[in-house]
């Protein structure tokens, strides 16, 4: 069954912050290879006019992923999950992420199409710090293959 | 060691790098990402959801790709704007040697702001992995 269009426009609650550490960071820099010292080491980071270490341009993912779940789990929206895989990512950043940030994201449904029978479903997540100050844009389509056996819906 | 805008023109190329990954690199990115989708880790899984192996998570390999950017900038924050599209999964396979992303790049255009966009390019098995994959770096 195709998604609802009348979601399109839907904006979820903000999620809880979300504490950016060293050592998370750390962990993320080491599980892409990453050894660039701004990752994880505070005095190059601030030689680069940072106030402390800051992540890599994808780890914004690992808070509109979560976010992403109030979307994926809405079961109003009906999503079928396991049909669903990650088509295009995309971010826009104001600032890179960087230890000590609190985090919020908020998660809105930027269009809902289809597509041969998938429905494509594009998310966007605006990342703010305690602030309110912008950090970071995420926009992610998911695509969720159509029923191809017969019976299957 | 910033790049400078007045030192690059169209055509420009990153230096191109080879990404190894292993079943154990994408358990640890799961770890690291929190993204347990078991299409990264459990093969029996992958192949009842009709793919041909493990495959490696796409944002893994956004972030490798991400690197030939950051190594050539230094400065993580120069990337303003990032994105790509997921075309084919990077099968990983058991055999102790796993798979290789091969990512290129190039200066495809040069923007106001001392801002270029770089245009990247992700193999691996010799397949495109990655479409429309394009950074917007700001220079010095």
């Amino acid at each position: 069954m195709p998604l609802d269009p009348s979601f399109i426009g839907r904006t979820y609650p903000p999620t809880e912050p979300y504490e950016v550490g060293r050592e998370k960071i750390r962990e993320f820099a080491a599980a892409i290879g990453d050894a660039n010292p701004a990752y994880t080491d505070v005095e190059a980071a601030k030689a680069l006019g940072h106030p402390d270490v800051v992540a890599p341009p994808t780890f914004p993912f690992v808070l509109g992923f979560r976010a992403a779940a109030q979307v994926i789990n809405d079961p109003e929206l009906g999503l079928d999950y396991s049909r669903v895989v990650h088509g295009d990512q995309k971010f826009a950043y104001t600032r890179p992420v960087r230890a000590g940030d609190l985090l919020s994201v908020t998660v809105s449904i930027d269009a809902i199409k289809s597509l041969a029978g998938n429905d494509v479903l594009t998310v966007r997540g605006e990342v703010v710090d305690a602030g309110g100050e912008h950090v970071v844009t995420s926009i992610m389509t998911l695509v969720a293959r159509a029923a191809d056996e017969a019976g299957e819906e | 060691m910033a790049v400078r805008f007045d030192e690059v023109q169209v055509g420009t190329e990153l230096p191109a790098q080879s990404f190894p990954v292993t079943r154990a690199t994408l358990v640890q990115y799961a770890g690291a990402s929190g993204d347990f989708n078991p299409i990264h880790w459990n093969e029996k899984f992958a192949l009842e959801v009709g793919l041909p192996d493990v495959i490696a998570h796409g944002m893994f390999t956004m972030a490798e790709a991400a690197r030939v950017v950051t190594d050539w900038v230094g400065d993580p924050a120069a990337v303003v704007e990032y994105g790509v599209r997921f075309t084919k999964p990077v099968v990983v396979p058991n055999d102790g040697v796993g798979a290789t992303v091969e990512v290129t790049a190039k200066v495809a255009a040069l923007l106001e702001d001392n801002r270029v966009r770089v245009d990247l390019v992700a193999t691996s098995e010799g397949q495109k992995v990655l479409g429309m994959a394009r950074a917007v770096v700001r220079l010095g």
